[in-house]
Protein backbone atom coordinates (compact mmCIF):
# COMPACT_ATOMS: atom_id res chain seq x y z
CA UNK A 1 0.00 0.00 0.00
CA UNK A 2 2.89 2.70 0.76
CA UNK A 3 4.97 1.23 -2.00
CA UNK A 4 1.74 2.77 -4.29
CA UNK A 5 1.70 5.86 -2.74
CA UNK A 6 5.40 6.35 -3.21
CA UNK A 7 5.12 4.82 -6.85
CA UNK A 8 2.07 7.15 -7.93
CA UNK A 9 3.15 10.50 -6.32
CA UNK A 10 6.48 9.50 -8.21
CA UNK A 11 4.44 9.28 -11.27
CA UNK A 12 2.79 12.55 -10.10
CA UNK A 13 6.00 14.34 -9.84
CA UNK A 14 7.21 12.98 -13.43
CA UNK A 15 3.48 14.27 -14.96
CA UNK A 16 4.36 17.65 -13.68
CA UNK A 17 8.32 18.10 -14.72
CA UNK A 18 6.27 17.10 -18.64
CA UNK A 19 3.95 19.32 -17.61
CA UNK A 20 6.10 22.08 -16.80
CA UNK A 21 8.23 21.13 -20.43
CA UNK A 22 5.37 21.44 -22.43
CA UNK A 23 3.69 24.53 -20.60
CA UNK A 24 3.63 27.67 -22.86
CA UNK A 25 6.39 30.17 -22.00
CA UNK A 26 5.71 33.59 -23.13
CA UNK A 27 8.65 35.65 -23.95
CA UNK A 28 9.10 39.97 -22.91
CA UNK A 29 12.14 41.83 -23.93
CA UNK A 30 12.65 45.61 -22.72
CA UNK A 31 15.01 48.02 -23.76
CA UNK A 32 17.02 45.31 -25.67
CA UNK A 33 20.21 46.14 -26.85
CA UNK A 34 22.38 43.86 -28.82
CA UNK A 35 26.16 44.44 -30.23
CA UNK A 36 28.63 42.29 -32.22
CA UNK A 37 32.17 41.80 -30.61
CA UNK A 38 33.67 43.00 -33.97
CA UNK A 39 31.68 46.14 -34.44
CA UNK A 40 31.61 49.27 -32.99
CA UNK A 41 27.78 49.59 -33.79
CA UNK A 42 24.74 47.97 -32.23
CA UNK A 43 23.07 46.85 -34.37
CA UNK A 44 19.91 46.76 -32.16
CA UNK A 45 18.98 49.20 -30.17
CA UNK A 46 15.61 50.22 -27.91
CA UNK A 47 14.05 46.68 -28.14
CA UNK A 48 10.54 46.16 -26.92
CA UNK A 49 8.61 43.05 -28.16
CA UNK A 50 5.92 40.92 -26.30
CA UNK A 51 6.00 37.44 -26.80
CA UNK A 52 2.88 35.95 -25.34
CA UNK A 53 2.53 32.55 -24.53
CA UNK A 54 0.47 29.84 -27.51
CA UNK A 55 0.85 33.35 -29.77
CA UNK A 56 2.27 34.03 -33.32
CA UNK A 57 4.88 36.85 -32.77
CA UNK A 58 5.65 37.96 -36.03
CA UNK A 59 8.70 40.64 -36.93
CA UNK A 60 9.03 42.48 -40.01
CA UNK A 61 11.61 44.28 -41.46
CA UNK A 62 14.27 44.65 -44.37
CA UNK A 63 16.92 42.21 -45.33
CA UNK A 64 19.92 43.14 -42.94
CA UNK A 65 17.69 45.00 -40.70
CA UNK A 66 19.18 42.20 -37.69
CA UNK A 67 16.06 40.38 -37.29
CA UNK A 68 17.83 37.21 -38.16
CA UNK A 69 20.61 38.55 -34.79
CA UNK A 70 17.65 38.40 -32.85
CA UNK A 71 16.22 35.05 -33.41
CA UNK A 72 19.94 33.71 -33.09
CA UNK A 73 20.36 35.47 -29.95
CA UNK A 74 16.51 33.89 -28.89
CA UNK A 75 18.47 31.14 -30.01
CA UNK A 76 21.84 31.05 -27.68
CA UNK A 77 24.04 30.77 -31.19
CA UNK A 78 25.22 34.65 -30.10
CA UNK A 79 26.09 34.23 -26.83
CA UNK A 80 30.09 34.03 -27.69
CA UNK A 81 29.78 36.75 -30.59
CA UNK A 82 27.43 39.27 -29.50
CA UNK A 83 26.79 41.68 -26.48
CA UNK A 84 23.27 41.66 -24.80
CA UNK A 85 22.14 44.55 -22.64
CA UNK A 86 18.21 44.82 -21.58
CA UNK A 87 15.91 42.71 -19.67
CA UNK A 88 14.77 39.56 -21.38
CA UNK A 89 12.59 37.27 -19.59
CA UNK A 90 10.46 34.37 -19.80
CA UNK A 91 6.89 33.49 -18.17
CA UNK A 92 6.86 31.12 -16.17
CA UNK A 93 10.80 32.15 -15.41
CA UNK A 94 13.01 29.32 -16.91
CA UNK A 95 16.10 28.90 -19.22
CA UNK A 96 15.44 29.71 -22.61
CA UNK A 97 18.12 27.35 -24.36
CA UNK A 98 16.47 24.61 -22.89
CA UNK A 99 12.94 25.57 -24.41
CA UNK A 100 13.46 26.50 -28.37
CA UNK A 101 13.27 24.44 -31.04
CA UNK A 102 14.82 26.78 -34.11
CA UNK A 103 13.79 26.43 -37.75
CA UNK A 104 15.66 28.62 -40.56
CA UNK A 105 15.24 29.65 -44.20
CA UNK A 106 17.37 26.89 -45.35
CA UNK A 107 15.72 23.28 -44.75
CA UNK A 108 19.09 22.36 -43.12
CA UNK A 109 17.83 18.38 -43.73
CA UNK A 110 20.86 16.04 -43.36
CA UNK A 111 21.33 14.43 -47.23
CA UNK A 112 23.27 11.42 -45.75
CA UNK A 113 20.18 11.01 -43.13
CA UNK A 114 16.77 9.48 -44.26
CA UNK A 115 13.77 11.76 -43.74
CA UNK A 116 12.63 9.68 -41.15
CA UNK A 117 16.34 10.13 -39.02
CA UNK A 118 16.39 13.76 -40.21
CA UNK A 119 12.97 13.34 -37.77
CA UNK A 120 14.68 11.81 -35.16
CA UNK A 121 18.30 14.33 -35.14
CA UNK A 122 17.19 15.88 -31.85
CA UNK A 123 16.43 11.98 -30.24
CA UNK A 124 20.62 12.05 -31.13
CA UNK A 125 21.50 14.88 -28.62
CA UNK A 126 21.28 16.15 -25.14
CA UNK A 127 21.78 14.02 -21.88
CA UNK A 128 18.07 12.62 -21.67
CA UNK A 129 18.55 10.55 -24.87
CA UNK A 130 17.26 6.91 -23.12
CA UNK A 131 17.89 3.80 -25.47
CA UNK A 132 14.88 2.20 -24.58
CA UNK A 133 12.21 4.85 -26.05
CA UNK A 134 13.86 4.37 -29.76
CA UNK A 135 10.58 2.53 -30.79
CA UNK A 136 8.70 4.82 -29.15
CA UNK A 137 10.19 8.05 -30.31
CA UNK A 138 10.34 6.21 -34.21
CA UNK A 139 6.85 6.25 -33.84
CA UNK A 140 6.33 9.48 -32.73
CA UNK A 141 8.31 11.05 -35.74
CA UNK A 142 6.26 8.42 -38.06
CA UNK A 143 3.01 10.07 -37.08
CA UNK A 144 4.50 13.65 -37.71
CA UNK A 145 5.52 12.78 -41.03
CA UNK A 146 2.33 11.43 -41.42
CA UNK A 147 0.63 14.81 -40.10
CA UNK A 148 2.82 17.10 -42.82
CA UNK A 149 1.72 14.67 -45.90
CA UNK A 150 4.73 12.47 -45.90
CA UNK A 151 4.03 9.25 -44.55
CA UNK A 152 5.23 7.27 -47.41
CA UNK A 153 8.72 9.09 -47.89
CA UNK A 154 10.06 8.23 -44.69
CA UNK A 155 12.89 6.31 -46.40
CA UNK A 156 14.07 8.68 -48.65
CA UNK A 157 16.88 10.32 -49.03
CA UNK A 158 16.06 14.09 -48.98
CA UNK A 159 17.78 14.77 -52.32
CA UNK A 160 14.62 13.10 -53.67
CA UNK A 161 12.25 15.87 -51.94
CA UNK A 162 10.97 18.66 -53.59
CA UNK A 163 11.53 22.54 -51.79
CA UNK A 164 8.17 22.12 -50.27
CA UNK A 165 8.27 18.54 -49.21
CA UNK A 166 11.94 19.39 -47.36
CA UNK A 167 10.88 22.49 -45.45
CA UNK A 168 7.76 19.98 -44.23
CA UNK A 169 10.84 17.51 -42.97
CA UNK A 170 11.92 20.47 -41.33
CA UNK A 171 8.67 21.20 -39.58
CA UNK A 172 8.22 17.92 -38.79
CA UNK A 173 11.70 17.71 -36.99
CA UNK A 174 10.80 20.80 -35.32
CA UNK A 175 7.78 19.30 -34.03
CA UNK A 176 9.68 16.42 -32.73
CA UNK A 177 11.91 18.15 -30.40
CA UNK A 178 8.33 19.21 -28.66
CA UNK A 179 9.44 22.78 -27.26
CA UNK A 180 7.18 25.25 -26.38
CA UNK A 181 8.59 27.95 -28.03
CA UNK A 182 9.86 27.39 -32.14
CA UNK A 183 12.10 30.28 -33.37
CA UNK A 184 11.44 30.25 -37.07
CA UNK A 185 13.73 32.46 -39.17
CA UNK A 186 11.87 32.76 -43.05
CA UNK A 187 11.05 29.46 -43.06
CA UNK A 188 8.74 29.94 -46.03
CA UNK A 189 10.74 32.21 -47.81
CA UNK A 190 12.41 29.91 -50.64
CA UNK A 191 8.96 28.65 -51.69
CA UNK A 192 6.93 29.33 -54.46
CA UNK A 193 3.52 31.29 -53.56
CA UNK A 194 0.83 28.37 -53.44
CA UNK A 195 3.38 26.01 -51.98
CA UNK A 196 4.23 28.81 -49.08
CA UNK A 197 0.40 28.95 -48.63
CA UNK A 198 -0.27 25.85 -47.77
CA UNK A 199 3.00 25.28 -45.77
CA UNK A 200 1.60 28.32 -43.75
CA UNK A 201 -1.48 26.83 -42.84
CA UNK A 202 0.31 23.18 -42.08
CA UNK A 203 2.21 25.08 -39.75
CA UNK A 204 0.01 27.46 -38.38
CA UNK A 205 -2.66 23.97 -37.35
CA UNK A 206 0.45 21.96 -35.96
CA UNK A 207 2.38 24.82 -34.04
CA UNK A 208 -1.59 25.47 -31.98
CA UNK A 209 -0.58 25.75 -29.04
CA UNK A 210 3.04 26.82 -29.27
CA UNK A 211 4.84 30.19 -28.58
CA UNK A 212 5.96 31.20 -32.22
CA UNK A 213 8.59 33.97 -33.14
CA UNK A 214 8.41 34.22 -36.97
CA UNK A 215 11.03 36.77 -39.10
CA UNK A 216 10.20 37.61 -41.45
CA UNK A 217 10.16 40.20 -44.51
CA UNK A 218 6.92 39.43 -46.27
CA UNK A 219 4.22 41.54 -45.35
CA UNK A 220 1.45 39.59 -46.05
CA UNK A 221 2.80 36.51 -44.27
CA UNK A 222 3.05 38.09 -41.18
CA UNK A 223 -0.32 39.66 -41.84
CA UNK A 224 -1.75 36.47 -42.61
CA UNK A 225 -0.43 34.65 -39.52
CA UNK A 226 0.06 37.10 -36.70
CA UNK A 227 -1.41 37.75 -33.33
CA UNK A 228 1.29 40.66 -32.53
CA UNK A 229 3.08 42.00 -35.30
CA UNK A 230 6.50 44.17 -34.89
CA UNK A 231 8.23 46.01 -37.48
CA UNK A 232 12.16 46.58 -37.19
CA UNK A 233 13.88 48.88 -38.64
CA UNK A 234 16.17 52.15 -38.43
CA UNK A 235 19.92 51.40 -38.10
CA UNK A 236 20.66 50.31 -35.22
CA UNK A 237 16.98 48.83 -35.82
CA UNK A 238 14.12 49.44 -33.31
CA UNK A 239 11.18 47.84 -32.91
CA UNK A 240 7.56 49.38 -33.45
CA UNK A 241 4.29 47.52 -32.54
CA UNK A 242 1.25 47.35 -35.17
CA UNK A 243 -2.28 46.39 -34.46
CA UNK A 244 -3.61 43.63 -36.01
CA UNK A 245 -6.83 42.60 -37.39
CA UNK A 246 -8.58 40.73 -35.01
CA UNK A 247 -10.35 37.98 -37.34
CA UNK A 248 -8.73 34.73 -36.66
CA UNK A 249 -5.37 33.21 -37.93
CA UNK A 250 -4.81 32.22 -41.17
CA UNK A 251 -6.34 35.67 -42.03
CA UNK A 252 -8.18 35.65 -45.12
CA UNK A 253 -6.70 38.72 -47.07
CA UNK A 254 -9.78 41.59 -46.71
CA UNK A 255 -9.77 45.67 -46.54
CA UNK A 256 -8.31 45.85 -43.11
CA UNK A 257 -5.50 43.69 -44.13
CA UNK A 258 -4.78 45.36 -47.17
CA UNK A 259 -4.94 48.82 -44.81
CA UNK A 260 -2.29 47.18 -42.87
CA UNK A 261 -0.10 45.98 -45.85
CA UNK A 262 -0.24 49.46 -46.98
CA UNK A 263 0.80 50.34 -43.37
CA UNK A 264 3.50 48.39 -43.33
CA UNK A 265 4.72 49.06 -46.72
CA UNK A 266 4.73 52.57 -45.94
CA UNK A 267 7.14 51.96 -42.84
CA UNK A 268 9.68 49.76 -45.11
CA UNK A 269 9.50 52.18 -47.75
CA UNK A 270 10.91 54.54 -45.45
CA UNK A 271 13.75 52.30 -44.04
CA UNK A 272 15.21 51.78 -47.38
CA UNK A 273 16.02 55.10 -48.06
CA UNK B 1 11.66 25.94 -88.81
CA UNK B 2 10.29 24.57 -86.27
CA UNK B 3 10.15 21.23 -88.10
CA UNK B 4 13.65 21.72 -88.49
CA UNK B 5 13.84 22.16 -84.40
CA UNK B 6 11.84 19.12 -83.48
CA UNK B 7 14.05 16.57 -86.06
CA UNK B 8 16.81 18.17 -84.77
CA UNK B 9 15.97 17.24 -80.95
CA UNK B 10 14.82 13.45 -81.98
CA UNK B 11 18.02 13.01 -83.47
CA UNK B 12 19.87 14.62 -80.82
CA UNK B 13 17.83 12.38 -78.15
CA UNK B 14 18.30 9.07 -80.34
CA UNK B 15 22.09 9.34 -80.26
CA UNK B 16 21.66 10.15 -76.69
CA UNK B 17 19.96 6.76 -76.54
CA UNK B 18 22.69 4.83 -78.66
CA UNK B 19 25.85 6.21 -77.27
CA UNK B 20 27.76 3.60 -75.26
CA UNK B 21 26.89 4.64 -71.59
CA UNK B 22 28.79 2.02 -70.06
CA UNK B 23 32.56 2.74 -68.82
CA UNK B 24 33.51 -0.92 -69.13
CA UNK B 25 32.95 -0.80 -72.96
CA UNK B 26 34.30 3.02 -73.44
CA UNK B 27 37.51 1.56 -71.82
CA UNK B 28 37.68 -1.25 -73.98
CA UNK B 29 37.17 0.55 -76.95
CA UNK B 30 39.73 2.84 -75.97
CA UNK B 31 41.66 0.01 -75.21
CA UNK B 32 41.46 -1.41 -78.06
CA UNK B 33 42.06 1.61 -80.13
CA UNK B 34 45.45 1.89 -78.42
CA UNK B 35 46.40 -1.21 -79.30
CA UNK B 36 45.61 -0.94 -82.77
CA UNK B 37 47.99 2.23 -83.01
CA UNK B 38 50.68 0.69 -81.49
CA UNK B 39 50.40 -2.07 -83.76
CA UNK B 40 50.90 0.39 -86.64
CA UNK B 41 53.26 2.25 -85.25
CA UNK B 42 55.23 -1.45 -84.89
CA UNK B 43 54.74 -2.38 -88.10
CA UNK B 44 54.84 1.06 -90.53
CA UNK B 45 58.19 2.23 -88.60
CA UNK B 46 59.64 -0.91 -88.71
CA UNK B 47 60.05 -1.16 -84.64
CA UNK B 48 62.66 -3.47 -83.21
CA UNK B 49 61.40 -5.63 -81.07
CA UNK B 50 63.84 -4.58 -78.23
CA UNK B 51 62.77 -1.02 -78.69
CA UNK B 52 59.28 -1.23 -79.23
CA UNK B 53 57.69 -5.06 -78.74
CA UNK B 54 54.63 -5.85 -80.41
CA UNK B 55 51.28 -5.86 -78.84
CA UNK B 56 51.33 -9.55 -80.06
CA UNK B 57 54.74 -10.29 -78.43
CA UNK B 58 53.99 -8.71 -74.84
CA UNK B 59 50.44 -10.65 -75.00
CA UNK B 60 53.00 -14.05 -76.14
CA UNK B 61 54.68 -12.84 -72.73
CA UNK B 62 52.12 -12.47 -70.61
CA UNK B 63 50.88 -15.53 -70.91
CA UNK B 64 54.02 -17.47 -71.27
CA UNK B 65 55.31 -16.11 -68.04
CA UNK B 66 52.34 -15.36 -66.19
CA UNK B 67 52.71 -17.13 -62.83
CA UNK B 68 55.78 -15.29 -62.40
CA UNK B 69 54.27 -12.10 -63.01
CA UNK B 70 50.96 -13.20 -60.91
CA UNK B 71 53.50 -13.36 -57.77
CA UNK B 72 54.92 -9.80 -58.40
CA UNK B 73 51.72 -8.63 -59.19
CA UNK B 74 50.58 -10.11 -55.56
CA UNK B 75 53.22 -8.18 -53.75
CA UNK B 76 52.84 -4.95 -55.72
CA UNK B 77 48.72 -4.81 -55.04
CA UNK B 78 49.96 -5.35 -51.33
CA UNK B 79 51.85 -2.69 -51.21
CA UNK B 80 49.35 -0.20 -53.15
CA UNK B 81 46.30 -1.37 -50.51
CA UNK B 82 48.15 -1.82 -46.75
CA UNK B 83 49.96 1.63 -48.13
CA UNK B 84 46.06 3.02 -48.92
CA UNK B 85 45.12 1.92 -45.86
CA UNK B 86 48.19 2.74 -43.44
CA UNK B 87 47.77 6.60 -45.40
CA UNK B 88 44.39 6.94 -45.26
CA UNK B 89 44.27 6.26 -41.16
CA UNK B 90 46.89 8.77 -41.14
CA UNK B 91 46.06 11.39 -43.10
CA UNK B 92 42.27 11.08 -40.75
CA UNK B 93 44.10 11.27 -37.82
CA UNK B 94 45.93 14.16 -38.84
CA UNK B 95 42.85 16.06 -40.58
CA UNK B 96 41.01 15.68 -36.81
CA UNK B 97 44.23 16.90 -34.92
CA UNK B 98 44.39 20.12 -36.94
CA UNK B 99 40.67 20.51 -36.45
CA UNK B 100 40.28 19.95 -33.04
CA UNK B 101 43.34 21.39 -31.61
CA UNK B 102 43.77 24.40 -33.22
CA UNK B 103 47.36 25.58 -32.10
CA UNK B 104 48.64 21.77 -33.36
CA UNK B 105 47.47 23.32 -36.64
CA UNK B 106 49.61 25.90 -36.77
CA UNK B 107 53.25 23.56 -36.26
CA UNK B 108 51.39 20.64 -38.39
CA UNK B 109 50.47 22.82 -41.53
CA UNK B 110 53.74 23.88 -42.85
CA UNK B 111 55.32 20.47 -41.80
CA UNK B 112 53.10 18.78 -43.58
CA UNK B 113 53.93 21.19 -46.86
CA UNK B 114 57.51 20.85 -46.26
CA UNK B 115 57.09 17.20 -46.13
CA UNK B 116 55.55 17.02 -49.67
CA UNK B 117 58.12 19.71 -50.68
CA UNK B 118 60.73 16.71 -50.66
CA UNK B 119 59.73 14.24 -53.26
CA UNK B 120 59.40 11.00 -51.60
CA UNK B 121 61.87 9.36 -54.40
CA UNK B 122 64.74 11.77 -52.38
CA UNK B 123 63.67 9.73 -49.59
CA UNK B 124 63.23 6.28 -50.72
CA UNK B 125 67.24 5.38 -50.40
CA UNK B 126 66.36 6.55 -46.75
CA UNK B 127 63.76 4.54 -46.33
CA UNK B 128 65.51 1.36 -47.85
CA UNK B 129 68.00 1.83 -45.60
CA UNK B 130 65.95 1.98 -42.83
CA UNK B 131 63.18 -0.27 -42.99
CA UNK B 132 64.69 -2.98 -45.69
CA UNK B 133 64.13 -4.25 -49.33
CA UNK B 134 60.55 -5.61 -47.93
CA UNK B 135 57.40 -4.69 -48.32
CA UNK B 136 57.17 -2.40 -45.49
CA UNK B 137 59.74 0.58 -47.08
CA UNK B 138 57.24 0.59 -50.12
CA UNK B 139 53.98 0.69 -47.91
CA UNK B 140 55.19 3.89 -46.47
CA UNK B 141 56.45 4.97 -49.97
CA UNK B 142 52.75 4.44 -50.74
CA UNK B 143 51.72 5.99 -47.85
CA UNK B 144 53.43 9.02 -47.79
CA UNK B 145 52.34 10.11 -51.18
CA UNK B 146 48.88 9.91 -50.46
CA UNK B 147 48.87 11.02 -47.10
CA UNK B 148 49.29 14.91 -48.42
CA UNK B 149 46.05 14.89 -50.34
CA UNK B 150 44.12 12.86 -47.78
CA UNK B 151 45.14 15.09 -44.82
CA UNK B 152 44.04 18.21 -46.83
CA UNK B 153 40.65 17.29 -47.99
CA UNK B 154 39.58 15.63 -45.20
CA UNK B 155 40.21 18.58 -43.43
CA UNK B 156 38.90 21.17 -45.81
CA UNK B 157 35.61 18.81 -45.47
CA UNK B 158 35.32 18.88 -41.71
CA UNK B 159 36.55 22.80 -41.52
CA UNK B 160 33.50 23.49 -44.01
CA UNK B 161 30.47 21.70 -42.47
CA UNK B 162 27.34 24.32 -43.68
CA UNK B 163 27.29 26.51 -40.34
CA UNK B 164 23.64 26.21 -40.42
CA UNK B 165 23.73 22.66 -39.87
CA UNK B 166 25.73 23.44 -36.75
CA UNK B 167 23.56 25.98 -35.36
CA UNK B 168 20.49 23.66 -35.37
CA UNK B 169 22.19 20.62 -33.39
CA UNK B 170 23.76 23.27 -31.26
CA UNK B 171 20.04 24.73 -30.49
CA UNK B 172 19.77 21.00 -29.53
CA UNK B 173 22.21 20.65 -27.17
CA UNK B 174 24.51 18.59 -29.41
CA UNK B 175 27.69 18.28 -27.28
CA UNK B 176 30.95 18.91 -29.34
CA UNK B 177 32.01 15.23 -29.54
CA UNK B 178 28.28 14.79 -31.09
CA UNK B 179 28.44 17.58 -33.09
CA UNK B 180 31.80 15.88 -34.73
CA UNK B 181 30.22 12.44 -34.76
CA UNK B 182 26.94 13.45 -36.32
CA UNK B 183 26.96 16.42 -38.53
CA UNK B 184 31.18 16.55 -39.02
CA UNK B 185 32.25 13.73 -39.83
CA UNK B 186 29.36 12.73 -42.61
CA UNK B 187 29.47 15.71 -43.55
CA UNK B 188 33.05 15.86 -44.55
CA UNK B 189 32.58 12.17 -46.44
CA UNK B 190 32.49 13.88 -50.12
CA UNK B 191 35.59 15.71 -49.30
CA UNK B 192 37.04 12.78 -48.48
CA UNK B 193 35.75 10.90 -51.28
CA UNK B 194 37.48 12.88 -53.57
CA UNK B 195 40.74 12.54 -51.40
CA UNK B 196 40.28 8.72 -51.62
CA UNK B 197 39.79 8.98 -55.63
CA UNK B 198 43.12 10.88 -55.95
CA UNK B 199 45.03 8.50 -53.76
CA UNK B 200 44.33 5.36 -55.33
CA UNK B 201 45.57 6.97 -58.60
CA UNK B 202 48.76 7.67 -57.06
CA UNK B 203 49.65 5.16 -54.38
CA UNK B 204 50.70 2.59 -56.99
CA UNK B 205 53.16 5.26 -57.99
CA UNK B 206 54.72 5.56 -54.50
CA UNK B 207 54.87 1.82 -54.39
CA UNK B 208 56.11 1.03 -57.96
CA UNK B 209 58.95 4.08 -57.10
CA UNK B 210 59.85 2.14 -54.01
CA UNK B 211 60.51 -0.70 -55.74
CA UNK B 212 62.92 1.12 -58.50
CA UNK B 213 65.34 1.92 -55.47
CA UNK B 214 65.50 -1.21 -54.24
CA UNK B 215 63.47 -4.20 -53.59
CA UNK B 216 63.15 -7.92 -54.19
CA UNK B 217 59.86 -8.47 -55.42
CA UNK B 218 57.01 -6.79 -56.88
CA UNK B 219 56.11 -5.71 -60.44
CA UNK B 220 58.51 -2.52 -60.09
CA UNK B 221 61.42 -5.29 -59.42
CA UNK B 222 60.46 -7.66 -62.58
CA UNK B 223 60.90 -4.46 -64.75
CA UNK B 224 64.07 -3.34 -63.70
CA UNK B 225 65.11 -6.97 -63.86
CA UNK B 226 63.66 -7.23 -67.53
CA UNK B 227 65.09 -3.89 -68.33
CA UNK B 228 68.68 -4.96 -67.75
CA UNK B 229 68.27 -8.14 -69.98
CA UNK B 230 67.12 -6.16 -72.54
CA UNK B 231 63.50 -8.33 -72.24
CA UNK B 232 61.63 -5.00 -73.25
CA UNK B 233 58.22 -7.36 -74.11
CA UNK B 234 58.45 -8.34 -70.38
CA UNK B 235 58.99 -4.63 -69.09
CA UNK B 236 55.52 -3.97 -71.40
CA UNK B 237 53.76 -7.47 -69.81
CA UNK B 238 54.69 -5.91 -66.24
CA UNK B 239 53.99 -2.13 -67.36
CA UNK B 240 50.46 -3.52 -68.77
CA UNK B 241 49.39 -5.91 -65.06
CA UNK B 242 50.26 -1.98 -63.37
CA UNK B 243 47.80 -0.05 -65.59
CA UNK B 244 45.30 -2.41 -65.55
CA UNK B 245 45.39 -2.94 -61.62
CA UNK B 246 45.28 0.87 -61.26
CA UNK B 247 42.31 1.20 -63.35
CA UNK B 248 41.15 -1.86 -61.50
CA UNK B 249 41.40 0.04 -58.04
CA UNK B 250 39.90 3.27 -59.23
CA UNK B 251 36.65 2.05 -60.61
CA UNK B 252 36.48 -0.35 -57.99
CA UNK B 253 37.07 2.46 -55.46
CA UNK B 254 34.81 4.82 -57.21
CA UNK B 255 32.02 2.25 -57.68
CA UNK B 256 32.29 1.68 -53.30
CA UNK B 257 32.12 5.70 -52.71
CA UNK B 258 29.34 5.99 -54.50
CA UNK B 259 27.49 2.95 -53.07
CA UNK B 260 28.78 4.43 -49.34
CA UNK B 261 27.91 7.69 -50.39
CA UNK B 262 25.06 7.96 -51.99
CA UNK B 263 23.90 11.86 -51.61
CA UNK B 264 27.23 12.69 -52.92
CA UNK B 265 27.06 15.75 -55.70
Amino acid sequence: MGQSTISSAAMRMSANRLAANNQAVGITISDGYLRYHDSDDAILTGLNIDMPSGAWTCILGRSGCGKSSLLRYLANLLDDKADWRGELSTQPQCDLKDHIAYMAQQDLLMPWLSVLDNVLLSTQFGTDSQPSAIDAQRAKAQGLLQQVGLADKSDYLPQRLSGGMRQRVALARTLMQDKPIVLMDEPFSALDAVTRYRLQNLAHRLLQDKTVVLITHDPQEAIRLAHRLYIMQGRPAFTESLSVPDSATPRDFDAECAQLQQTIMARLEHDYE
Amino acid sequence: MNDLIQTNALSRRLKNKERISHPLVRILISAAVMIGLWQAVVVLFDMPSFILPSPADVFARLIERYAILLQHSWVTAQEILLGLLFGLTMGLLFALQMLLFKPVKHWLLPLLIASQAIPVFAIAPVLMLWLGYGIASKIVMAALIIFFPITICCYDGLRNTPVGYLDLVKTMGASKWQMLRHIQLPAALPALASGIRVAVVIAPIGAVAGEWVGSSAGLGYLMLQANARMMIDEMFAALFILSVLSIVLYFVADRLLKKLIPWEI
